[in-house]
């Protein structure tokens, strides 16, 4: 048995077939991941998303000790609630983890990591504290769930007092709120309107049967991988891992080079990468044959250079297969993906297919 | 709870397989198959007038989670393939034992049919997973 979110027994209770992921018990889909998918797309869908790990950072040198440990430059957020998505290199400027920051005030900061990183990243984050007036703790107060789609604002009203919504009023696009024990952060990972909401412990099972009765559909984590495929949005230990620059998985735009005496932990690497050239980038792949393009499978570009998936899926939106690749910068315009010793033509587009529910290819 | 109607055969890779009054044998996987696949987006069937041996990879489902290969369950020619699951993939979820049907062979030897388990020793099979 693996470890069991606050939300468990309301997954069972939906339907849920939960499996195994990263040692957590997840649910996968409540019938059907389609389904979930769509509502998404088009109404509003939820997903515990509680395990993942937040990391409350607080001290006097809360703000100087997450300037050295993040390649993208926390100094931009000064406006209470402000959140800013950045990756944590090593020194050789490889992807530890991406995550989300939250500014509280000067000496607090909320940061968001990933679940099947949790034990490296809280020791990496320790470690890099030490030169530091700073107390990095993994914060257990809360669970968290992501309600996402069109109607996912709206519809999220309902599970809220009247004090949380005044609160949420207006609240823009990367900002968060702590209002009555609730963390609600307008955010999320699916390339629609929504919230990820850090939810009291005790309040887990009433806001969950709130949103649900306001018609918010439960969706797994099957579901939470073909939106953010289809929006784009990397998958760390797929798209990326600590042996992937950031320059070659698209997130050249989460470092921030300036100021240049800004000495990032990696930043030596990256700058000796960038005056080199990388050599290859993670391109968007769209399905001209038929099939399913899936991780791993080998792309062959028109001049014979070869690339491989990192994620691939059916895309319930275009009703085609999209893929990310990591191919050489040099590849052309389309390109041939070798499926079960098949080849079979793609197409090469930006990593974005879809974004608040309209087809971007 | 999984259905497994009692005048089908089975094999153990999931796949059904129904006697023809004409000695054909159409051939789909199970709803336990179809269960653990979660939803159907594309199916890959044989050539028709293939000769296939029992055992032999012939067709491949890819569910949006994964591919899963589908074995013959017995040897001969595939005669037919339902060629409407090429638009709607889905009808191997909401219908296995019917519309979802794949193909269907004329058997080379007339024993692998009976050589197939039936509903309840496919039942005991599952449960033992």
């Amino acid at each position: 048995m693996g470890l069991k979110t606050p939300f468990h027994e309301l997954h069972v209770d939906a339907g849920a077939r939960m499996v195994d992921f990263g040692g957590w018990d997840m649910p996968i889909n409540y019938g059907s991941q389609i389904e979930e998918h769509n509502a998404v797309r088009q109404d509003a869908g939820m997903f515990d998303v509680s395990h993942m790990t937040i990391v409350d950072v607080q001290g006097k040198d809360a703000k100087p000790y997450l300037r050295k440990l993040l390649a993208n430059d926390i100094a931009k957020l000064n406006k209470p609630g402000k959140a800013l998505y950045s990756g944590m290199l090593n020194e050789n400027g490889g992807v530890i983890d991406d995550l989300i920051t939250y500014f509280i005030n000067e000496e607090f900061y909320r940061v968001v990591v990933n679940a099947s990183t949790r034990e490296k990243d809280l020791e990496w984050m320790q470690k890099q504290a030490q030169n530091f007036e700073v107390s990095v703790d993994h914060n257990k107060n809360y669970a968290m769930l992501a309600v996402q789609g069109p109607n996912a604002i709206e519809k999220t009203q309902a599970a809220l007092s009247e004090q949380q919504k005044q609160a949420i009023e207006g609240l823009g696009v990367f900002f968060a709120v702590d209002t009555e024990g609730f963390f609600i952060a307008r955010t999320g990972y699916t390339g629609e309107d929504g919230f990820e909401i850090m939810i009291p412990l005790d309040k887990v099972s009433s806001f969950w049967e709130a949103l649900i009765k306001a018609g918010v559909q439960p969706c797994g984590l099957g579901a939470r991988d073909t939106l953010r495929l289809e929006a784009g949005m990397n998958l760390y230990g797929q798209d990326m891992d600590e042996n992937i620059s950031p320059l070659e998985a698209n997130m050249g735009w989460t470092i921030s080079w300036e100021p240049e005496d800004r000495d990032f932990i990696g930043r030596t690497a990256l700058t000796q990468q960038k005056a080199e050239g990388v050599k290859n980038k993670l391109a968007g792949l769209v399905l001209e044959g038929k099939g399913v393009l899936r991780p791993h499978m080998k792309v062959i570009c028109e001049d014979g250079s070869e690339g491989e998936i990192t994620s691939g899926t059916m895309s319930p939106t275009l009703k085609k297969s999209i893929a990310f690749a990591r191919v050489p910068k040099t590849c052309g315009e389309t390109v041939m993906v070798e499926m079960r010793g098949k080849q079979v033509p793609a197409k090469v587009v930006k990593a974005c297919f879809v974004r608040k529910g309209e087809p971007l290819v | 709870m999984s259905d497994i109607p009692s005048e089908l055969k089975y094999a153990s890779s999931h796949e059904w397989a129904r006697l023809e009054d004409d000695g054909s044998i159409v051939v789909g996987i199970t709803d336990h198959a179809q269960g653990l696949l979660g939803d159907v987006v594309y199916v890959e069937l044989p050539e028709i007038d293939s000769d296939i041996g029992a055992g032999d990879e012939i067709a491949v489902v890819e569910s949006v989670k994964a591919a899963s290969d589908i074995y013959a369950p017995i040897s001969g020619t595939i005669i037919e393939i339902n060629d409407t699951l090429e638009d709607a993939p889905e009808t191997v979820n909401t219908d296995c034992y019917g519309d979802g049907w794949m193909f269907r062979i004329q058997p080379s030897n007339e024993t692998d049919y009976q050589d197939l388990m039936d509903a309840e020793a496919y039942q005991e099979s599952i449960a033992d997973e």
